[in-house]
């Protein structure tokens, strides 16, 4: 009976995961669009639950539905205030016998895929006791962040880099597009006054319980964006005094402290981010508050779009 | 059929629709969420793996590659995003210039 009811809700959770993907990428309003893709990375951060990936469903809710889901809802509105017709989606260029071939090709991916993880070998053991092995010597107990910021640190400070060079590319881009003017009402202005220290203290916490359960600098970030995005929504702007370096500084503070710890540990230990074990607890907290700020900053600049001040120009 | 077999074909799935969608739609809004549904279902069938039967431990590898590619794929949104942003300035349209423009 127990199992019966666990199958009932996976089916259920997949069927409601592939609909909604599928009617988000088929409605033909693209505003509606974009929320059933929210509801979808929502749904999704349950599956992750249902798969024991509890680090990856923080993950999925704070930054693949919420700050994904803001980036987009501030670009759709943009796109209306660029241009009117911009935002009307008119019918797919394929027709006819293109569509059919395309479906049908489609259709062939599709069921070579599903053969291809259909016929994977169900005896693979993964690294898990690898991991497990050497869980004592990376400084934390979170096995997740045990790769992420140790056995695998080289991953996270590379990923770290993409999302600052994913902010100089926008930034280099310069698109000024003047900001709607609407004040913020009553509720909202309320609303974040309240939200925004508590979303700091959710940061906080996520960040140190990181290192023995789920949790860490990327879900923090998230959160902390999301405060920064509260800001912006309720017409706060940053003061103009910390528009320029002390922005520029949280911006790189985590990048930084991270590739000054990558070439410390190359002179010292002779491997790029070997962190000793008596040191690597105390390493990783270092690593993971610095990168909080920064993708938290980060994340909130992408949302901007322009670097402030220059927006209005 | 065990669960994570299950979500790993329903990853396929994603995939493919999102694929589909890619291919079909001319909005660059409409592909930017293709890319991210294509995403998800890589991730799906990575975190599938992960878990391959209820009894093994679970493998907090692919977890952390998930993870990382969550946040690359944000971050390739966002710049796409603007770079969407950009050619809508540009020429009014947010699609790209397809063949029949070209030839006209």
């Amino acid at each position: 009976m127990e199992t019966l009811i666990s199958w009932a809700i996976d089916v259920a959770l997949a069927l409601l995961v592939v609909s909604l993907a599928w009617r988000a990428l088929a409605s033909t309003d693209l505003f509606k669009a974009i929320v059933l893709f929210i509801a979808f990375g929502l749904v999704l951060t349950l599956v992750w639950v249902r798969l024991n990936a509890t680090d990856v469903a923080l993950a999925e809710a704070a930054i693949g539905a919420g700050v994904t889901g803001a980036l987009l809802l501030a670009a759709y509105a943009k796109l209306r205030a660029t241009s009117p017709d911009a935002i009307v989606d008119r019918a797919g260029g394929i027709s006819g016998i293109g569509a059919i071939s395309l479906l049908i090709l489609i259709l062939l991916v599709a069921a070579a895929l599903g053969y291809a993880v259909w016929t994977l070998p169900s005896d693979y053991t993964g690294l898990g006791k690898e991991v497990a092995a050497n869980l004592d010597q990376s400084g934390v107990s979170n096995p997740v962040t045990a790769v992420l910021l140790n056995f695998r640190g080289y991953d996270t400070l590379l990923e770290i880099m993409v999302l600052l060079l994913a902010l100089l590319g926008a930034w280099s881009l310069g698109i000024t597009i003047p900001r709607p003017e609407a004040a913020p009402g009553l509720v909202l202005d309320t609303l974040s006054r309240l939200l925004v220290p508590l979303l700091i203290l959710v940061a906080a916490y996520l960040l140190w319980v990181g290192a023995h359960a789920p949790g860490g600098a990327f879900q923090a970030g998230a959160v902390l964006a999301a405060a920064g995005v509260l800001m912006l929504l309720s017409g706060r702007e940053l003061p103009a005094a910390l528009a320029t370096w002390p922005l520029r500084l949280a911006l790189v503070l985590g990048p930084a402290t991270f590739l000054m710890l990558a070439v410390i540990t190359l002179i010292l230990e002779g491997r790029v981010l070997k962190l000793s074990p008596e040191w690597a607890g105390r390493l990783i907290l270092i690593i993971e508050t610095t990168a909080t700020i920064s993708i938290g900053v980060t994340l909130t600049a992408l949302f901007m779009g322009a670097p402030p001040g220059e927006e209005d120009r | 059929m065990s669960v994570a077999l299950f979500y790993a074909l329903a990853g396929a799935g994603l995939f493919s629709i999102g694929l589909h969608a890619l291919l079909v739609h001319r909005h660059l809004l409409r592909k930017i969420l293709a890319v991210n549904v294509m995403g998800s279902g890589v991730f799906l069938v990575l975190a599938a793996m992960a878990a391959p039967n209820a009894i093994a431990l679970s493998d907090p590898v692919p977890h952390a590659m998930i993870i990382t590619g969550i946040v690359v794929a944000v971050a390739a949104t966002a710049l796409a995003l603007v770079l969407m942003l950009k050619l809508t300035a540009e020429t009014g349209q947010a699609v790209l210039p397809g063949r029949e423009e070209e030839n006209s």
